[in-house]
């Protein structure tokens, strides 16, 4: 390994324009003659309305326009589409509502936005915002998606009777019903996952510019994938064509999953800017981030698992329903159906799975992929089960769970998936080990001893990442192919930049992505830079989220660096005047096999492009080679959180005493950035299982709207974590890489909701347990009854 | 419009603001220093972190004027001669920024820490000290250890 190679904790690249302050997000961006936007919102969950009365704002000092849905339509301006198609167990198609990006005639959440103000400056904008008035007629409005489908509920949309998007399900109903007769228990659970607001620190923003000399329009955009912004933008939202579209996403602080969504804000900016001939900024302020970002999760779920005399899982069965809020989001339909109930198996052998899975409108902020999006959901369904399984049993918990995982591969699940590789009791072994598990019950005793509760819990999770085979994924409804792209560009001083279709906003491409570079060519991690994030320089690519840059967009990079050396080979097969099929490559150094005859990297580059050594009818000038590359298949991640909490009955309080991580994921480029977005995801994870939660009350008011009501996980909330690796080589890529952005945050709610129950000894617990949730629960349990003793 | 004065960075500036410019717009908007963020409008999650007369302030919740005549320092005013200062260092070493949105912030305010608890930081104080600060992407795990580094370094040590 070399210091900057594959596995080298490299320290970043990004990290100095970061820590000096000299990053360039959005808002960083300012355009010469900007005009700033501020969107008139509805107060209101569901309402109808007529009259959008702009003429007094229009008159407000700044003010260069006031624009309504009603133009917005008039303009011809396009709907905002979801990508992915479902049908339901019918045969029928997903019931896809219109959601124009400024509402027209009815709003169908809080923070729907009605109106756009362009004024010279933000404060006048927000003061002539305040001006537009709006006769709304208000509706009655529902958010609970178990009570969205009941008769009587408010319809959002026409096309949707019952509120209801599809009915779907997944698995052999027959089949199930016979696994479940021949069963001699079943463990039964009804689960909430809760709703999340994804809040990455950066608010969303975008400025938006109209070039009138060429027609073109550039848009600067918080943004996961920029070419698919433009692709939608163009082609659905018909804004303009997408050879007349620049969209940019600059750095970008943080995404989690609610930056890859196509929104109304970036839309209308683009319109503005074109109807006030003038650059057009839009910064959400975080109290529009929780009411208009996608938010997360939202499933309500009754879920059972039946299990044979030994333990072992007949099968399992889990009707949910699924609130997709008000509008359908861009990959929203995917997330409660192929990117959930395809992972219901998790790491067991599971012979049966059944699934059905209601999808809901409801008056709330649309919701989307979040973090780990729907296999989070999967696993806390199949973590609990199994857990509450081996207790209910009277089977030591990780004892159950040896005794049910897969251990051949590949392996063929009931519901989709072909695990390629994976060794389970490795990690769980690892992380036993390392948890101090054995132990456990002396320091629980310990506990007892301090009038404390102490509890342990694991998940042991399986994820599907390197999103995705784009056969596969088209076969499933996706509107798109999920390949990555990648382009060398090795100059003739042999330094390189690579272009790649993907998107970094805190994953550290432009050090992971040199670091693969600079072991396959030699050279320097100084000498390489990495472009990404403009769809003028880098020519298409479906951005980043799913765990996927690595596994899908570094192979990208490898099949054109596979090409690079080929043409490298040639020239120095000129150089040295020697066959092709003699020259070898490594180090940055081409020799002639058996001789002492070589070529450094830099003089081949230069001659690549000096061209003096060979004729152009020979060999093409320059050095420069593009690939797409399809993955062949997911990836499987996989690995074993154990969380150790100890519990004050007297308050409910929870304190994390221990986390410890051992994750599979194939192959590590980099263990250093491994371990933080390991860190990161766990974080996000306790953070649903203690702390978060969008409530929306019997209004469709949020009323979790900003960081003094949204319980964002502070340092103090957390511990440190215990954070290891197992390795498999992942047989479905060139390079052995699962992915690892999301494997904290689907692991951690189980391990952290299975601690808990173990230490109060109920299971009746929702997330997110905070102190008055644990406290409630422990009174109403024998375990509550025993500690007030 | 009133007008301000105050020194930013060691550099004299002068303006004339709206009344109602809050302190980051005026670093932000008025003199390009973009390297100080704004997360929320709140005053919870700290991106917006500043030193004032040498005492970290959230520059969010006060006004430009009320920062006439005071000496401000920024993200972009803590390297020296282009030598990073020890906790812009710690950071990078210990990985503790991903996105880099929260990190001037917390830079900001590590350092105020150490001015306050000193350069030996215990891993609870340093987590008890950032509850203003709030980071979505590293579970704060490699932030703790920056800044015990970066106090360390601070203090001389290794």
């Amino acid at each position: 390994m070399s210091a900057t190679g594959i596995g080298a904790p490299v320290r970043r690249k990004e990290d100095q324009r970061f820590i000096t302050g000299k990053g360039h997000y959005t808002d960083d961006i300012s355009r010469p003659g900007q005009a700033h936007a501020y969107f008139v919102r509805s107060p209101h969950a569901h309402a109808r309305f007529k009259q959008v009365e702009t003429a007094e704002a229009a008159a407000m000092p700044g003010v260069l326009a006031v624009l309504t849905g009603a133009e917005l339509a008039a303009d011809k301006i396009g709907n905002l589409i979801c990508g992915w198609m479902i049908h339901s167990k019918d045969g029928s198609p997903m019931k896809m509502a219109a959601h124009p990006a400024l509402a027209n005639g009815k709003a169908c959440h809080v923070g729907d936005p009605v109106a756009v103000v362009i004024a010279d400056t933000l404060a006048q904008a927000k003061d002539a915002g305040e001006k537009v008035k709006v006769d709304y007629e208000v509706l009655p409005a529902v958010a609970d998606p178990a009570k969205a489908q009941a008769g009587g509920a408010p319809q959002i949309h026409d096309i949707a009777p019952n509120n209801t998007i599809y009915q779907w399900s997944l698995g052999d109903a027959k089949a199930i019903e016979a696994a479940f007769q021949s069963a001699k228990h079943v463990t039964k659970l009804d689960i909430v996952n809760n709703r999340l607001v994804p809040n990455a620190i950066e608010p969303r923003a975008a400025i938006a510019e109209y070039d009138s000399g060429t027609g073109h329009l550039t848009l600067w955009n918080t943004t996961q994938n920029p070419h698919v912004a433009r692709l939608v933008i163009a082609a659905f939202v018909g804004m303009a064509p997408e050879h007349q579209l620049r969209v940019i996403a600059p750095d970008v602080g943080g995404g989690f999953g609610s930056k890859i969504f196509i929104y109304p804000e970036e839309v209308v900016a683009l319109w503005a800017s074109r109807r006030v001939g003038r650059p057009v900024k839009w910064v959400a302020e975080r109290g529009e981030s929780f009411l208009s970002d996608a938010h997360g999760r939202d499933h309500v779920t009754h879920a059972e698992m039946a299990f044979d005399g030994d333990g072992k899982i007949l099968g399992l069965r889990a009707k949910t329903v699924a609130n997709l809020g008000a509008y359908m989001s861009t990959f929203s339909s995917s997330v409660p159906t192929y990117l959930y109930a395809t992972l219901l198996s998790g790491q067991y052998a599971i012979p049966q799975i059944y699934c059905e899975v209601d999808a809901v409108y409801t008056n709330t902020v649309p919701v989307d992929a979040y973090r780990g999006a729907g296999r989070p959901e999967a696993t806390f369904v199949v973590e609990r089960l199994v857990e509450v399984g081996a207790r209910e049993l009277g089977i030591e918990p990780a004892e159950l769970r040896r005794r049910n995982f897969i251990k051949s591969f590949p392996h063929q699940t009931p519901v989709i998936m072909t695990y390629d590789a994976g060794d389970y009791d490795a990690s769980l072994k690892k992380a036993l080990e390392i948890a101090d598990y054995k132990n456990f019950a002396k320091r629980k005793k310990e506990s007892t001893r301090h009038g404390k509760l102490r509890g342990i819990g694991l998940s042991t999770y399986i994820e599907a990442c390197g999103i995705a085979p784009s056969q596969a994924v088209g076969s499933l409804g996706a509107g798109v192919g999920l390949w990555e792209s990648a382009e060398v560009r090795v100059n003739p001083t042999g330094s390189v930049e690579i272009l790649t279709g993907c998107h970094a906003h805190g994953q550290g491409h432009e050090t992971t992505f040199a670091q693969l570079v600079s072991e396959r060519l030699g050279i320097p991690i100084e000498n390489i830079s990495v472009v990404h994030g403009d769809t003028d320089k880098v020519q298409f690519g479906m951005g980043t989220y799913g765990s996927r840059s690595g596994a899908v967009g570094m192979s990208a990079i490898v099949k054109a660096l596979d090409k690079i050396e080929a043409k490298a080979k040639k020239v120095a097969s000129h150089m040295l005047e020697a066959a092709e099929g003699d020259i070898v490559f490594k180090d940055g150094r081409f020799t002639v096999a058996g001789t002492d005859k070589s070529a450094a990297w830099g003089d081949v580059s230069l001659n690549a492009y000096i061209a003096h050594k060979f004729s152009g009818q020979e060999l093409e000038p320059g050095l420069k080679e593009g690939a797409f590359y399809d993955p062949t298949n997911f990836t499987f991640p996989a690995g074993c959180h154990i969380c150790e909490v100890e519990i004050d009955p007297d308050t409910g309080t929870t304190q994390i005493v221990g986390w410890t991580a051992v994750d599979d994921f194939g192959v590590v480029i980099n263990p250093m950035i491994v371990e933080g977005q390991v860190h990161g995801g766990i974080a996000q994870g306790v953070g649903q299982a203690l702390l978060e939660n969008a409530v929306y009350n019997s209004d469709g008011q949020l009323v979790s709207g900003s960081f003094m009501d949204y319980t964002m996980p502070r340092a103090n909330d957390l511990p440190n974590f215990s954070v290891e690796t197992t390795v498999t080589k992942c047989p479905s890529n060139p390079l052995g890489i699962k992915g690892c952005g999301e494997a904290g945050a689907i692991a951690a709610p189980a391990a952290v909701i299975n601690a808990i129950t173990d230490a109060i000894g109920t299971e009746h617990l929702i997330m997110p347990a905070t102190a008055p949730a644990v406290w409630n629960a422990i009174q109403k349990s024998n375990g509550g009854h025993k500690a007030a003793a | 419009m009133p007008t301000v004065s105050m020194t930013v960075n060691g550099k004299p500036v002068t303006a004339d603001v709206d009344t109602r410019t809050l302190l980051v717009q005026y670093l932000r908007e008025n003199l390009r220093l973009t390297g100080t963020h704004v997360g929320c409008d709140t005053s919870q999650c700290g991106a917006c972190v500043v030193h004032v007369d040498g005492q970290a302030i959230k520059s969010c919740t006060i006004f430009a004027l009320q920062a006439e005549g005071a000496n401000v320092l920024t993200i972009e005013g803590l390297a020296t001669d282009s030598k990073l200062h020890p906790m812009q260092e710690a950071f990078r070493e210990n990985h503790g920024l991903q996105c880099g949105f929260c990190t001037p912030g917390m830079i900001m305010a590590a350092i105020d820490i150490v001015r306050r608890k000193g350069t030996n930081l215990e891993e609870r104080t340093i987590r008890e000290e950032l509850e203003g600060n709030i980071c979505r992407c590293t579970g704060y795990h490699n932030i703790v250890k920056s800044i015990a580094a970066g106090a360390r370094a601070m203090g001389g040590g290794a």
